[in-house]
């Protein structure tokens, strides 16, 4: 049996908060970069050079790369040989809160959504899973708002052709237009129920997105890059970066699909204890 | 690349035209969601409440911004443009009013489109998710209204070349093509 301390996990979260914030993933800007030097249209290209710069900048400066930091989705993979001492749920928050503090980040959470009232750095969603072994990995994923907006849900016939679920995707960019910050990346969940669907969507974007792509990935890429969105709606090549598909079992009576829409700013930090 | 002066000038709005680009300085007032919703509800009630705007919005740009808190040695946090579209129920109302120009991000709805056209105003689009990029530009900051809101409260800002694009000109054209 491992055992680590509530302490360790505060800190630990807050580090990524800060991490995921102000540092853009490898894979993305790896992925930027490599679009930027194949644009040809000039406003795109431009808007392309604006969007590394950013990330240069808030790097060196230790700025959040989006204002819009999110609401933080935490992903734990608790091995069942590690014990933790203390409140484990109540440090992840603890963590989350002195990680935005620490980063300046925006208060965006507001307790009551129906009542609003004025916004503050406490809630987070926790997903927890456990797993064989001793180890714990912890992920923060800070998610805006502009694009999750922008997520949709469908709970389609089992015997709906392929197509069908493609349009579906296609449409939710198309809808989206360049309100969310594109170019975009697509998770996607296929499967499970309408709330796991939801959930898989998410972790999706968690995968690397330079990660080998499946044959419907590809053909989903290329019809969505036919909507000639192109970075922030000026045209151009790259409406989408990359699309990465979660599946799941499901019923005999069901398909669910849901999409989870993210802007450029494709934000996560992960760390294993 | 031309630059303009905030508050606005209005010959100098009509010779922009959609997909150009600008760098504004002079002063900005931040305002999304909550600060809108607030501004019209304060201006419909009967008397208690305060009947005028928190800011003259006469020739007045409004940004649609919720900044990042101020990290110690700076001016301001990272402050990159919301989607305007969500404010898109309350701009007619602020148009009417005097408000001459607005920077987000994305489209704007027909209705809004075409009454920028009849105001002969213009908005603008900002580097969209660049908020560290957008954050030297701003060199003063001053709180105006709401601090009760939180990031939603208006604030006065300075800013130096805000680098835009012209998104709706004063003739209602849209530099998106789709």
């Amino acid at each position: 049996m491992k055992s680590i301390k509530a302490k360790k996990i505060i800190d630990t979260v807050a580090d990524l908060c800060v991490k995921a914030n102000c540092v853009l993933r490898q894979d993305l800007l790896r992925k930027l970069k490599s679009v930027y030097n194949q644009e040809k249209n000039i406003r795109a290209k431009k808007a392309l050079g604006a969007i590394i710069e950013n990330a240069r900048i808030a790097r060196k400066e230790k700025l959040a790369i989006c204002q819009d930091t999110g609401l933080p989705i935490v992903f734990v993979e608790l091995g069942q040989e590690v014990r933790i001492t203390g409140d484990f749920k109540k440090a992840v928050l603890r963590g989350i809160e002195l990680g935005y503090k620490r980063g300046n980040f925006r208060e965006s959470i507001i307790r009551d959504p129906l009542q609003r009232g004025k916004p503050a750095y406490k809630g987070a969603i926790v997903h927890i899973d456990i797993t064989r072994g001793s180890k714990l990995k912890l992920t923060v994923l800070p998610k805006g708002f502009g694009c999750e907006n922008k997520s949709q849900l469908k709970m389609f016939n089992p015997t709906a052709p392929l197509k069908e679920i493609k349009d579906f995707i296609v449409n939710a960019v198309k809808s989206s237009g360049a309100d969310a910050c594109p170019p975009y990346i697509l998770g996607v969940g296929i499967g499970g129920s309408a709330d796991y669907a939801g959930f898989l969507a998410k972790v999706a974007l968690l995968k690397n997105i330079n990660a080998k792509r499946t044959a419907f990935e590809r053909d989903l890429e290329r019809e969505i890059g036919k909507l000639h969105i192109g970075p922030m709606g000026f045209g151009g090549k790259v409406t989408c970066l990359a699309i990465k598909i979660e599946s799941y079992p499901t019923h005999i009576a069901g398909l669910p699909v849901a999409l989870n829409l993210s802007c450029h700013a494709l934000r996560s930090a992960s760390a294993t204890l | 690349m031309k630059k303009i002066i905030s508050p606005l000038n209005q010959k100098d709005i009509l010779v922009l035209r959609a997909g150009d680009e600008v760098l504004l300085s002079g002063y900005i007032y931040t305002a999304r969601d909550q600060a809108h919703k607030r501004m019209l509800e304060n201006l419909g009630r009967g008397k208690g409440t305060r009947r005028e705007l928190p800011f003259d919005i006469k020739n007045a740009v409004i940004y649609y911004c919720g900044p990042a808190k101020t990290p110690k040695g700076k001016v301001i946090g990272s402050c990159g443009p919301t989607t305007s579209k969500r404010m898109d129920a309350f701009t007619p109302f602020l148009l009417r009013k005097g408000l001459k120009g607005m920077i987000g991000k994305g489209s704007r709805s027909k209705d809004v489109r075409m009454l920028i056209k009849k105001y002969k105003a213009i908005y603008f689009l900002a580097p969209a998710g660049c908020g560290a990029l957008i954050s030297r530009c701003v060199k003063k900051v001053r709180p105006v209204a709401y601090p009760d809101l939180g990031p939603e409260a208006i604030l006065k800002l300075e800013v130096k070349d805000f680098p835009l694009i012209v998104g709706i000109d004063a003739q209602g054209r849209s530099v998106y093509r789709f």
